[in-house]
């Protein structure tokens, strides 16, 4: 008797532990959402005032101290550099944070311009996808990483959506992943502007706080009807982003991903990643009550002790 | 960078200040601009206000309803078709010089009531005006059709000989 009610009792206990644990990880996966810094600092982009000066290009460059470019800041011709067959527009890369591309749309006489560098996500892909923590979100606003701790592993570049972080290939004993970090260290943390902004002439950057700059985006949209197409790109994509874009064409006309979905990358694998504490903490409780129901039922009736102490000679044998 | 090479940066950076020259009476309109000077990259420019003032043009295609004849702008017009002529009618008057910095961010946030809560700063009122209506008009739209470059400015963009050579050798 005693036997049968200590074996109801330990499967009793795997169940009840597995329902705690169940339980636990869903209150923990519905406190994990973060609602991002609205506080924070931004940045908004309007397609429509950018006139193609590469004055942001230059004073990212000074600014990062990063490598004499090959052409000149001023050399318009880079708007005609194409690779992989012609479909990829330059790209931000280790000596270059940020670059303008020229988009010819057909709906309009004149080009437009189109800044791309970290969008500075308020749930950053990269952030999650680092396993050494190298990446930070700050309540300013900014996304900065930790280079020292960067161990070259390449996850965030494949993580992120907009194909941002760059990697110093050309260092052959120190390589790490480079990107815009909104000149966190030299000006943010101490309440300046990017540089890009600083030096724009027509303004095509617009810096602020982040929740106050979707609302000039949309008064923009309303007081100007007809020059904007009506969507403020990066307010709610990908979980929403610091950097946010106006354009007066639709926004894949201008490189842009139209429909990258509203929720943060993080969310794809949350469901998952939630279920790995609950596995480490349930499967070691779970088979040892395995272990201990088969012992058990090698034992079962009366001869309980017996079996017991037969065990231990069996143990002492081995 | 030393506090005191940000400090520059972003004196000169921003130092778009207009200098109106009052020489002549209150309401008499001034012939020259002296429109400061970015003088860490590019020089300042000598905007020739009576040359412009004589294309026939209306006051309120500068000045919005600050001067003059008043603004017809359909945005304009709903509270300002009588507003009165103001004291101050240059620029940086509403169009602030340090339009992203901490201080001005944060007092703008504080006056809750404000309509105008995209009033561009003054580089960017200056280049707006200038280029906008030059593109329309076939007037100069380049950047060094208006202001000269100086030689930090052609080492900024790596215009200059020796930058350019050491970014070639680079690579």
């Amino acid at each position: 008797m005693s036997g049968i009610s200590r074996r109801r009792f330990l499967a009793a206990s795997v169940a009840g532990c597995a329902a705690t644990t169940l339980a636990g990880s869903k209150k923990a996966l519905a406190a994990g959402s973060f609602s991002g810094y609205p506080d924070g600092m931004g940045v908004l982009v309007d397609l429509t005032r950018c006139i193609g000066c590469r004055s942001c290009e230059a004073a990212c460059n000074k600014e990062q101290n990063l490598p004499a470019p090959e052409k000149p800041f001023d050399d318009k011709s880079v708007f005609d550099e194409t690779f992989h067959g012609g479909k990829q527009k330059r790209r931000p890369d280790e000596n270059a944070y940020t670059v303008v591309n020229r988009y010819d749309v057909e709906s309009q006489s004149k080009p437009l311009y189109r800044k791309v560098q970290c969008n500075h996500c308020a749930e950053p892909a990269c952030l999650s996808s680092c396993f050494v923590n190298a990446y930070t979100k700050t309540p300013e606003g900014a996304v900065v990483y930790n280079s020292k701790v960067c161990v070259g592993c390449r996850n965030c570049m494949i993580a992120c959506p907009f194909n941002i972080p760059g990697y110093s290939y050309s260092s052959a004993f120190d390589p790490v992943v480079k990107k815009c970090i909104m000149c966190y260290d030299t000006r943010l943390k101490n309440g300046l502007p990017p540089a890009c902004v600083e030096i724009c002439p027509q303004e095509a950057l617009t810096f602020g706080k982040r929740k106050d700059l979707i609302k000039i985006g949309h008064q923009r949209i309303q007081t100007h009807p007809g020059r904007y197409v009506n969507h403020l790109y990066g307010e709610k994509e990908l979980g929403g982003t610091h950097w946010m874009y106006l354009s007066s064409v639709p926004f894949e006309e201008v490189g842009f991903d139209p429909n990258p979905g509203n929720e943060p990358i993080i969310n794809n694998v949350k469901d998952f990643l939630s279920t790995v504490p609950m596995v480490l903490a349930i499967w070691p409780a779970m088979f040892t009550g395995f272990h201990l129901l088969a012992k058990k039922q090698e034992g079962h009736g009366d001869h309980e002790h017996d079996v017991e102490e037969h065990h231990d000679e069996e143990g002492g044998a081995q | 960078m030393s506090a005191k090479q940000i400090l520059t940066t972003l004196m000169t950076a921003l130092a778009f200040v207009m200098a109106v020259t009052m020489a002549q009476a209150f309401e008499n309109v001034p012939d020259q601009v002296s429109i400061g000077a970015m003088t860490q990259y590019f020089d300042g420019v000598e905007f020739d206000h009576e040359m412009h003032t004589e294309l026939g043009e209306d006051c309120s295609v500068c000045h919005h309803h600050a001067t003059g004849t008043g603004t017809t702008d359909d945005r304009c017009v709903r509270c300002h078709a009588d507003s009165d002529e103001v004291a101050e009618v240059g620029c940086s008057a509403c169009h602030a010089v340090d339009t992203f910095s901490a201080e001005h961010i944060n007092r703008e946030a504080a006056d809750v009531y404000q309509f105008h809560i995209d009033t561009p700063g003054l580089k960017a009122a200056y280049h707006w005006n200038c280029i906008g209506c030059h593109e329309q008009m076939d007037g100069p739209t380049g950047c060094q059709d208006c202001h000269a470059r100086t030689p930090e400015g052609d080492a900024f963009y790596h215009a200059d000989a020796q930058a350019s050579a050491a970014g070639k050798g680079g690579h």
